[in-house]
This record gives structure tokens, C-alpha cells and sequence, in this order.
């Protein structure tokens, strides 16, 4: 199984190569498409000196026909330069990667919590179908999800951190909290709590529902009534035999959702001045830094891509029916 | 087991004399009141910029950042405008996003769908293959690169949020078309000498109708959600007032006037959350499957 998995696992690799060059593609068209000279999308910035614009120009090719420019700037994205940014001072590529780890801690934490939460709230629910208390639940997963991210983040602040002033109102850190050892991480703890609840919405929410309907069908199915008729203990069929089944579709849409995910990050993000990537986004639409936002636009949809195959791949680890295709 | 439900009884469903199609919805009270509420957001913003008691552009109508009472009702904001006022045309402008997006969306996604899923073959796998990469690449960002590129105005951001959204529409549709393109009453009408296009806009696509319709009462929610996030990063039209740029500007001044966030999120919150509720009740409806619970 081992060596099959690894093929399959490279595969599902090659087969994302296209999905990159789409993307690197979608950028290129835009920088031409858009109204305006394509060399101001390149600068981002309007106070360049003439000799970077002349630089700018002659490595792009933009004096050469454009399946030459295209040939160019596959070239550059290719050897890893994504341009960059005037405003920060900084290549874009390394500004981005200096932030990710921001949006990570606060991507894994929220979606370890809401994962667990949901996939437990969904069991529970399932077990009596339209009672009162998953008439109620469903309800508020239905809440949960038709709220915009953003502005439930910015009530949790007025409430939590302005009026009981229990949390940090932004950032991630305090400027007088110690750098390292405990002390750091509980202070970075204080601060990651209002955005992780924020951002745990809306994934609790959509875990919670997909568990409780799979569940249903789960429990309807004839090894269930096997394993009742066996006379295990009711609590043992439940969490033993039918949430481990009904779990394998709450892996795919965890992974299918990511992109959808990194988004409701952004905004958290925004409201929280947490230093991640999404501020940045921010930071680079404020300032029309449109190779920053061409970067951060091809990172991102890069690390969904391959989220898509982890998620793959991990099906195919916990799923001993998927077939290595 | 789809195939067990004869196509008439979907038809029939879409069709059916309104007594009976109000019957089972009623008996979703859930999607009852949400169907009130949406009647009575929409007449609040249809007729409220007319009703409205204070011009929502002009400033200094009340003090500044007046807290809720009379006569602001939802108080005031830095420039002394008044929020109630405001959030009827921003309610007006946002339902207008999200109708406009779910719908363009939905178009797009009967085309391709339809043409996938009747066609089949090479047409079909074409037509897949750009489907999946459009759902697998992070499309709320595409439609921030759009909007940043092409300009914030209220038709790149309908456009943008509709790319958004046909990808999944596409997909039902083919699967829905390719279910129904062999059953015995579209043979019938193409052993009857019915064109291709009578076939599918006559025989298929009212059949596959149903789902569509609840997808798309889900979209204009999930349509309504982005363009406030796309507003809130500042990418909305700066010559409209959506309920997401109230939600912006409310960024820099809510921590001394919560009610400039509080209640236009509130409209955004009730809008999506009766839609999603209405989209349930359709279901019902709609699908025949849904039905039996």
C-alpha cells in the first residue's frame, strides 16, 4: 500500500501543474486586459524612478510581442520572483512567506476547534432528529452561517474586548509581553481567542450541518442495526461504527473549502489587525499594490491547490474502499 | 434512488396548482416567516428611501454620532447622517448585488450545464474541465484581483461575485440534464420531430427547474455576503452606498458608535438568514425526495 500511495500521491501532484500555470495565466491576462498601461500594474505604485520603470520594462518585454511577454513573465514566475512591492520596500514573495505563519496559527487553531465542535454537535444532533434541541442547534448553524464574518467579528469586539474588556481589541502580540517562553505564548493565546472564535463560525457551522446529515443516513444503514442487534451499548454504535463513517465527507469538504476558508480569514484578519496574510491583502488594496496583490492571489490559490491533494491523499489514507486511480 | 421517481411528479411539483405547492411550504413555518421577513425587508428597501425621514446623503441632518432614539432611530453617523435612512438605499443595494449576481450566475451555469450535460462527449469534457478549475482556484480572490484591476463599480462587482457561483450551478444542471435527456417523455417528443433547442428549453430544462430555483435563493444570500466582504475591503462602489460600505466606514468609528455597525450588519444577517430559509422551504417544494420527512 505504501509505494501506491506515494504514486498516487505524485499523481495527484502532476495533475495540479496545469491548475498553476491557469493561475499564472489569469494574471497575465489581467495586467493586459485592464484599462490602463500594463506597466503601472507591474510598479503598483506611482512614486518610481524612471530608470526602475525602464528596468521594469525591458524584463518584462514589453516592447516585444506578447506571446514574448508571456514567455517573460512565466519565466519570472517560474524562477519563484513574483515581483516587487514599492510600497514595503520588499520582494513580494518574501513579504508574503514572512506572514504566513500568522494566518496559519490562526487558520489550524480555528479549524481544530470548529472541526471537533462540529463533528460533535452533528453526532449529537443526529441522534434525535427534529427534537426540540436539534431543532434548535440547526437553527443556530443556520445563524452561524448567513452572518457576514467580518461584522460578527467587529460586534465580538465591542463586546468582549471594548465593553468587559476581557481580550486585546488587535494585533497579536502586546508590546510589553515577554518574546519568548511561556509568557509569549500566552499572551499570544489572549490575543488569538476573539479572532478564532470569529473566524470558528462560520466552519462550525458547516461542519455541524454536513455531520448531522450524514450521520442520518449512516444510522439508517444495515450494519448499524447489525451492531444494534449485536447488543452493543447505543453510545458505542454511535461514536464507534457510524461517526467514523460519517466523518470521511467532512475531511473532503474541510479540504474543498479551503479557499472559501482563507477568505473568511482575510476578513478576520482585517477586523483584528492580525498580522497575517489577509492584512496584507488589505494593506494591498488600499494601496492598489497590484503586484502584491497578483502575489498573494498566486500563493494563495497555490496552497489551495495543494490542499486539494492533501485532502486527496488523505481520503485515500483514511478510506480503505478509495481505489488508487 | 432517483430513478424509481417518475419525471412527471417533478413537473408536476414546479407546476402544481398553488394550493398544494402552498400546503407543503406552509408547513414549514421556518420558511414562512423568513418569506414575512423578506417581504417586509424588501418593502423597507423599495419604499424606504422614500419614506426615509432624512436625506441619506446629506450630512449634518442630526448631530454627530447621535446614539439610537428619536428622531434617529438608528442613530447617527460621524457626519451626522442619519443611519436608518442610510441603510434603506445600502438594503436596496445590497438585494440589488445579490439578485443581480445570483442571477447572472445561474444563467451562466443553465448555459454550460445545459450544453454539458445535453451534448455530451468532447463538448462535455470541455466544458467540465474549465468548471473544475474554476471551482478549485480561490474565487473570492479572483474577484478581488477584478474589482482592483478593472474598477469598483456595481457592475464589475456583480459580474466578479457571479463568477463566483456558476460553477456549482453548471454542475447540477449537467447532472440534472443528464438524467433527464433519456427518459421516455423526451424521447417521445424527439421521436415527435422536436428540435434540439425544443428539447432542451421545452422538455428538459423546466424539468430541471427545481433544484436550479433553490440554488439560486441560496445564491442571492451567499451574493449578498460577498459584495458586504469585498466592500468591507474596500472595494465597493464608492458613487453607491451598499450595507457593506456602511460595515466599513462603521471600521474606523464603531468603538464610540456601535450602532453604525450593529444595525446594518443586522439587515445583512436577517436578509441571508431569511433567504437560506426560504431556500429550505423551496426544497420542500421542489424536490420530491424532500418531501417525506
Amino acid at each position: 500500500m505504501g509505494p501506491s500511495l506515494l504514486l498516487y500521491t505524485l499523481r495527484r501532484l502532476v495533475q495540479a501543474v496545469p491548475l498553476v500555470f491557469v493561475i499564472i495565466l489569469i494574471n497575465f491576462a489581467l495586467i493586459h486586459a485592464a484599462p490602463g498601461d500594463p506597466i503601472d500594474f507591474l510598479l503598483g505604485s506611482s512614486d518610481a524612478t524612471e530608470e526602475y520603470i525602464a528596468q521594469l520594462r525591458a524584463e518584462f518585454g514589453l516592447d516585444r510581442p506578447l506571446p514574448e511577454q508571456l514567455l517573460a513573465y512565466l519565466g519570472k514566475m517560474l524562477s519563484f520572483d513574483l515581483g516587487y512591492s514599492l510600497r514595503f520596500r520588499e520582494q513580494v514573495l518574501t513579504l508574503i512567506l514572512s506572514r504566513l505563519p500568522a494566518t496559519l496559527l490562526l487558520m489550524g487553531t480555528a479549524l481544530v476547534v470548529a472541526s471537533l465542535l462540529g463533528i460533535l454537535l452533528g453526532a449529537v444532533a443526529a441522534r434525535r432528529p427534529y427534537s426540540a434541541t436539534d431543532n434548535v442547534a440547526t437553527l443556530a448553524a443556520l445563524a452561524g452561517y448567513s452572518m457576514p464574518v467580518f461584522w460578527l467579528g467587529q460586534i465580538m469586539l465591542l463586546v468582549f474586548a471594548l465593553h468587559l474588556a476581557m481580550f486585546p481589541t488587535q494585533g497579536m502580540m502586546s508590546l510589553r509581553a515577554p518574546r519568548e517562553g511561556l509568557g509569549m505564548v500566552l499572551d499570544v493565546a489572549h490575543h488569538l481567542v476573539l479572532p478564532v472564535a470569529t473566524y470558528s463560525v462560520y466552519h462550525l457551522a458547516l461542519v455541524f450541518r454536513l455531520t448531522r446529515v450524514k450521520m442520518q443516513e449512516t444510522l439508517a444503514l444495515d450494519f448499524i442495526t447489525t451492531a444494534r442487534a449485536k447488543g452493543l451499548p447505543e453510545g458505542r454504535v454511535v461514536y464507534r461504527h457510524a461517526l467514523r463513517n460519517a466523518m470521511l465527507p467532512v475531511v473532503t469538504v474541510i479540504g474543498l473549502n479551503f479557499g472559501f476558508m482563507l477568505a473568511g480569514s482575510v476578513l478576520t484578519e482585517t477586523v483584528f489587525a492580525w498580522p497575517g496574510t489577509g492584512r496584507l491583502l488589505f494593506d494591498a488594496i488600499q494601496a492598489r499594490d497590484y503586484p502584491l496583490l497578483m502575489g498573494l492571489f498566486t500563493v494563495l490559490s497555490v496552497m489551495v491547490i495543494l490542499a486539494n491533494v492533501l485532502t486527496d491523499v488523505i481520503y485515500a489514507l483514511i478510506d480503505p474502499r478509495v481505489v488508487y486511480r | 434512488m432517483p430513478s424509481s421517481i417518475p419525471a412527471s411528479s417533478i413537473a408536476e411539483a414546479a407546476v402544481a396548482p398553488a394550493p398544494s405547492a402552498w400546503r407543503i411550504f406552509r408547513h414549514n413555518r421556518a420558511a414562512v416567516a423568513a418569506g414575512a421577513i423578506l417581504v417586509l425587508l424588501a418593502a423597507f428597501a423599495l419604499l424606504g428611501p422614500a419614506l426615509a425621514p432624512f436625506d441619506p446623503v446629506r450630512t449634518g441632518v442630526g448631530p454627530s454620532m447621535a446614539p439610537p432614539g428619536l428622531p434617529h432611530l438608528m442613530g447617527t453617523d460621524e457626519l451626522g447622517r442619519d443611519v436608518l435612512s442610510r441603510a434603506a438605499g445600502g438594503l436596496r443595494i445590497s438585494l440589488l448585488v445579490g439578485l443581480g449576481a445570483a442571477g447572472a450566475a445561474t444563467l451562466i451555469g443553465l448555459l454550460v450545464g445545459g450544453v454539458a450535460g445535453f451534448f455530451g462527449g468532447l463538448i462535455d469534457d470541455a466544458l467540465m474541465r474549465v468548471t473544475e478549475v474554476f471551482q478549485v482556484i480561490p474565487r473570492f480572490f479572483l474577484a478581488i484581483l477584478l474589482v482592483a484591476f478593472f474598477g469598483a463599480g456595481l457592475f464589475n462587482i456583480i459580474f466578479a461575485i457571479a463568477i463566483l457561483g456558476w460553477p456549482e450551478v453548471a454542475r447540477l444542471v449537467r447532472a440534472e440534464v443528464l438524467t433527464l435527456r433519456s427518459r421516455p417523455f423526451v424521447d417521445a417528443a424527439r421521436v415527435a420531430g422536436a428540435s434540439r433547442t425544443a428539447l432542451i428549453v421545452g422538455e428538459i430544462l423546466p424539468n430541471a427547474m427545481g433544484p436550479v430555483v433553490v440554488n439560486t435563493s441560496l445564491l442571492v444570500g451567499q451574493a449578498m455576503l460577498l459584495e458586504a466582504g469585498l466592500s468591507y475591503l474596500g472595494l465597493g462602489d464608492p458613487g453607491v452606498v451598499s450595507l457593506g460600505v456602511m460595515l466599513q466606514e462603521a471600521q474606523q468609528i464603531m468603538r464610540s458608535a456601535w450602532w453604525t455597525s450593529a444595525f446594518p450588519g443586522l439587515l445583512i444577517f436577517l436578509a441571508v438568514l431569511a433567504l437560506n430559509l426560504l431556500g429550505d422551504g423551496l426544497n420542500d417544494v421542489l424536490d420530491p425526495r424532500a418531501r417525506e420527512r
